[in-house]
């Protein structure tokens, strides 16, 4: 029953992980990889490069993944069924009860202490992105005068991007768009100007 | 007509939703106030929710979105299935080739633009729900700032910091008031 542990052992990884996405991944390499090895290390590092290239929820592409690769369209529904059902469970019970409570001032008055905490969770690993994607580089040694100011002058595309849909109400995906587009073209005109 | 324009948003927040849960957030963040589906300050609940809840946090958001739009399960398995479904489809088609797919130039050039472009999404969440109503007195800028501190420097539990905060307003904003 091979549909059967793919869909129990997404279950658990859906079930057991806690604040999304990334940390998944330890979990997902641990079931899939060394426990029940249905892919070995290679194909687990092909499906993260896959998985985060393609939008969507990254946990639940690497589900598709797996069950696709080794039991075509009826393994990767029993995966991503697995992988999301613990969360949709999980949500539609509390949002039932909550939206009944909500108005409760022993609800509001936690809530009130948690909402400001919310923000600073989402402002607070900003600088740690930035320097993860290339910019804000401060390593003389490692980087060339040029990369280091090329590095902080790049922080001109998230603080753009983030006062256009601030002030101006524009929809992230026109920005998402605009990037890709302009990545698109950038590399093309890099690709002829090194051919000429 | 309200399920339509459910599945179209989750739709299109899951095909550009590109970098993570945080920068699905601030899509799902964009239509639901477009829409009226929620306040930033319901936003910012079901922000917590989702954190605190094992899951992916995408799937965890659409499936709250789905129920507090239309108070049914159809509308949560309805967000939740569009929310997928753009993924599933380019994985289906890319599955085949994705050898390919991970030295290609143009792939590579695009996800380094989206690298710093999704920074920027993710300030525009944070600064979108700076409003009032989150940040009602100075105990609120007092919490952003211990959970800030919390988490960039000494790498506290998001969860552990998010329960404290609730512990800390009951305190707070019930039994002192």
């Amino acid at each position: 029953m091979i549909y059967l542990e793919f869909f129990l052992s997404f279950l658990k990884i859906g079930a057991f992980t806690l604040g999304g996405g990334y940390a998944m991944i330890p979990l997902i390499r641990k079931e899939v990889v060394e426990k029940k090895k249905w892919i070995d290390d290679e194909e687990f590092l092909n499906m993260l490069a896959l998985s985060q290239s393609v939008p969507g929820v990254m946990a639940v592409n690497a589900a598709f993944f797996v069950g696709y690769k080794l039991k075509g369209a009826k393994g990767a529904f029993c995966t991503i069924l697995g992988s999301i059902l613990p969360s949709f469970v999980i949500i539609l019970l509390i949002a039932a009860v909550f939206t009944r409570y909500r108005h409760l001032p022993q609800i509001e008055a936690i809530f009130k202490g948690i909402r400001p905490a919310v923000v600073a969770l989402i402002a607070a690993p900003l600088w740690n992105m930035a320097r993860a994607a290339g910019m804000m580089k401060t390593d003389k040694h490692k980087y060339t005068n040029r990369q280091i100011i090329v590095s902080w002058l790049l922080l001109a595309l998230p603080i753009a991007s983030a006062l256009l849909i601030w002030l101006c109400n524009i929809s992230p995906i026109w920005i998402i768009i605009i990037t890709i587009v302009s990545a698109l073209a950038i590399v093309e005109f890099r690709k002829r100007r090194s051919k000429l | 007509m309200m399920y339509l324009y459910l599945f179209l948003s989750f739709f299109k927040i899951g095909l550009f939703g590109f970098g993570g849960g945080y920068a699905i957030l601030s899509l799902i963040q964009y239509e639901t106030e477009r829409y009226g589906w929620l306040t930033q300050q319901e936003f910012a609940d079901m922000v917590a929710i989702s954190q605190t809840t094992p899951g992916p946090i995408g799937i965890n958001a659409a499936t709250y979105v789905g129920y507090n739009v239309t108070g049914t399960v159809l509308g949560s398995a309805l967000t939740t299935f569009a929310l997928i479904l753009p993924s599933l489809i380019l994985m289906f088609a890319l599955c085949n080739l994705y050898f390919k797919i991970k030295d290609n130039v143009y792939m590579v050039g695009v996800m380094q633009g989206l690298r710093y472009i999704v920074v920027g999404l993710i300030a525009a969440a944070a600064l979108l729900l700076m409003t009032p109503e989150n940040f009602i007195d100075i105990f609120s800028y007092a919490l952003f700032f211990l959970v800030f501190i919390g988490t960039l420097f000494f790498k506290i539990n998001p969860i552990l910091l998010i329960i404290s905060s609730g512990a800390v307003g009951y305190v707070m904003y019930y039994i002192c008031q």
